[in-house]
C-alpha cells in the first residue's frame, strides 16, 4: 500500500505491506535508526516518536494509519550541527549509561516538557513513566529535562 | 502477523457495514491492543477498519444540562485533561491518567479502552494451551496455574481473568451510557450491561454486536461527582495494570452519606459496581468504621485462588481508603 509521511520535514512515499509498523518503517525502510525497538509491545518507550508533535509507540502503530501526517524522529531534533537543548542537556547531565534507552527518551521529554508536565522532579518522574531505561539512569534524565526547562528548551 | 486488508473509514455507516458483513474485520481506532495482539498471534483479523479519521472525537456538554458526552474516538490523554472531565468528574480524568503511559494514552481512544482485553497470560501468549477465552473448551490455564493477578469476585471455573482497564472503573461508578451504531440502528448500552461476567462463555467480553461500532459514551449529570476518587494500587508506581482499584463517589451531606456509588477494577471480568457496599454506606456517618464494615458486605462473596487471595484485603482496604480521601475532599 501506498503512504505518504512528513518525516523530520522531508516528503516520504513508500510502498508498504500494511503490517508495517512505523517504527519498521522508519528503521528497515528508510534507515532511520535512532528509533529503537526495545519490546515491539508499547510496554518500554525507545520506540517514542512524534506524529503531529504528540508522543507515541511507533511499534504499535501501523504505518499506514499516518499517510499524510508529520513524523518527527531523533534524527529531526537537531538543527543541522546544533543539538536541541533536550540532546544538549541529556549530553551534559550524562542521562545515559548504554543510550539504547536515550532516543526515545529526549522524544518523549521534548514532548513532556510542551504538554507542560515537567512541573516539578514527582511530575518529571510520572509523565516520563512510559520510558524504562535499563541501565537506571533515571535521576540524571530527570535533572536534564529540569535544566532544559529551566534554559526554556 | 497474519497479513490483512486495510480499509480507511469515511463514515461510519460504511465502517459498520464492512464489520457486518466480514466476520474476521476489526476495527482499528489506537491499535494499543489490537496491533499488541496481532504480533502475539493472539487476534487474527483478515481486515482492518481503520476508524481513525472518522470525526468522532467530540467531547461536549449534552443538550439540557445532562452530562457530557465523549467520542468514541476521543483519545484517553484528550478526556483525562479536558476541563469538562476534570472539573465534573475527577475519577475519570485521575483513572485514565493511572492507565498506561503518555504516550500510549496519546493513541488510546475511549472505544478502544472499552474493548481492550484481558491481561491474563495464559490468553495472551497462544503458547499456552489452555485458555477458554481463546480457544473455548481448552480449559482455564490460571485456575491452577499463576494466578496473581486474576478474578475473586464473579469468576467461574471456566475464567478467572480480569478486565484489565482503569477508564473503565470509573465509568461504572459514574453509571455511564455506551452509545454505539449498528447495521440496523443506534442503541445505548448502560456501562453495567456492556461487559459480561465470563460464565460458560467467556469467550465472549461484551454485549457489543459484531457489526457495532462504539459512537461515544455519555456520562450523566452526577453534582455529587466532584467527590471523587480514584485509587489505583500495582506493583511499581506507574506505568502497570491495577492489581486492585477503586473509584468511589460520595454524596455527603452533614457528614452523612446521602450516596455513594464504588466500582472496584482488577478483581472481576467486568469493572465491578459494589452494590452491596454502596448499600451499606446509605444514610450513615462518613468514617472509617462505616468504611470497613461496607468493605467487608462487598468481599463476603470474594474468593481467592493460590497466588491473588491477598486481593481480598487488599480491596477491603483500598475502598477504605478511596472513600476516606473522597470524604475528605473539600
Ligand atoms: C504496555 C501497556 C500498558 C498498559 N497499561 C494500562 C493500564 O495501566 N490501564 C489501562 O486501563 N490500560 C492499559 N493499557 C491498555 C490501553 O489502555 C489499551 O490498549 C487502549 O485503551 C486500547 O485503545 P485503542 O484505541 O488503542 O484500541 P485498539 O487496540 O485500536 O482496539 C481495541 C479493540 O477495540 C475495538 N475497537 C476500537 N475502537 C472501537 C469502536 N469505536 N467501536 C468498536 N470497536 C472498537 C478494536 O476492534 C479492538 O478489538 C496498556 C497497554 C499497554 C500496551
Ligand atoms: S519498542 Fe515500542 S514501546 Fe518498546
Ligand atoms: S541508557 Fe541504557 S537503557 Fe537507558
Amino acid at each position: 500500500m501506498p503512504v505518504r509521511l512528513k518525516i523530520n520535514g522531508k516528503d516520504i512515499s513508500a510502498d508498504v505491506d500494511t503490517r508495517t509498523t512505523l517504527l519498521d518503517l522508519l528503521r528497515e525502510r528508510l534507515q532511520l535508526t535512532g528509533s529503537k525497538k526495545g519490546c515491539d509491545h508499547g510496554q518500554c518507550g525507545a520506540c517514542t516518536v512524534l506524529v503531529n508533535g504528540r508522543r507515541i509507540n511507533s511499534c504499535l502503530s501501523l504505518a499506514v494509519v499516518h499517510d499524510g501526517e508529520e513524523i518527527t524522529t531523533i534524527e529531526g531534533l537537531a538543527n543541522g550541527e546544533q543539538l536541541h537543548p533536550m540532546q544538549a542537556a541529556f549530553v551534559e547531565h550524562d542521562g545515559f549509561q548504554c543510550g539504547y534507552c536515550t532516543p526515545g527518551q529526549i522524544c518523549s521529554a521534548v514532548a513532556c516538557v510542551k504538554e507542560g508536565h515537567a512541573k516539578s522532579d514527582d511530575e518529571i518522574r510520572e509523565w516520563m513513566s512510559g520510558n524504562l531505561c535499563r541501565c537506571g539512569a533515571y535521576p540524571n534524565i530527570v535533572d536534564a529535562i529540569k535544566d532544559a526547562v529551566a534554559k526554556n528548551a | 502477523m497474519n497479513p490483512f486488508s486495510y480499509t480507511r473509514a469515511v463514515d461510519p455507516q460504511q465502517a459498520t457495514s464492512v464489520i457486518g458483513s466480514n466476520a474476521s474485520a476489526k476495527i482499528l481506532a489506537g491499535g494499543t491492543n489490537l496491533i499488541d495482539l496481532m504480533k502475539m498471534g493472539v487476534e487474527r483479523p483478515t481486515q482492518l477498519v481503520d476508524i481513525n479519521r472518522l470525526p468522532l472525537t467530540q467531547i461536549e456538554e449534552l443538550p439540557n444540562g445532562g452530562g457530557v458526552r465523549i467520542g468514541g474516538l476521543a483519545r484517553n490523554s484528550d478526556v483525562a485533561e479536558h476541563p469538562l472531565i476534570v472539573q465534573r468528574y475527577p475519577v475519570l480524568s485521575q483513572a485514565l491518567l493511572a492507565g498506561a503511559s503518555p504516550q500510549l494514552r496519546n493513541l488510546a481512544t475511549t472505544g478502544g479502552n472499552l474493548l481492550q482485553r484481558t491481561r491474563c497470560y495464559y490468553f495472551y501468549d497462544p503458547a499456552f494451551p489452555q485458555c477458554n477465552k481463546r480457544q473455548p473448551g481448552s480449559g482455564c490455564g490460571a485456575l491452577n496455574g499463576f494466578n496473581r493477578i486474576h478474578a475473586i469476585l464473579g469468576q467461574s471455573e471456566q475464567c478467572i481473568a480480569t478486565n484489565p482497564s482503569d477508564m473503565n472503573v470509573a465509568l461504572a461508578a459514574l453509571d455511564a451510557v455506551v452509545q454505539v451504531q449498528g447495521a440496523k440502528g443506534a442503541r445505548s448500552i448502560p456501562i453495567g450491561d456492556f461487559h459480561r461476567l465470563p460464565g460458560d462463555t467467556p469467550n465472549i467480553d461484551t454485549n457489543l454486536q459484531a457489526d457495532e461500532l462504539i459512537t461515544a459514551v455519555d456520562l450523566p449529570a452526577i453534582p455529587f461527582a466532584t467527590r471523587s476518587h480514584y485509587l489505583k494500587i500495582r506493583d511499581r508506581a506507574s506505568y502497570a495494570f491495577a492489581l486492585v482499584s477503586v473509584a468511589a463517589v460520595l454524596d455527603l451531606q452533614n457528614g452523612k452519606i446521602n450516596g455513594a456509588r464504588i466500582a472496584l477494577g482488577g478483581v472481576a471480568h467486568k469493572p465491578w459496581r459494589a452494590q452491596k457496599a454502596e448499600a451499606a454506606l446509605q444514610g450513615q456517618t462518613a468514617d472509617e468504621k462505616t468504611f470497613r464494615a461496607a468493605a467487608e458486605a462487598e468481599l463476603a462473596a470474594a474468593k481467592g485462588y493460590k497466588h491473588n487471595s491477598f486481593k481480598i484485603e487488599l480491596a477491603k482496604r483500598a475502598i477504605v481508603r478511596a472513600l476516606s480521601t473522597a470524604a475528605a475532599m473539600a
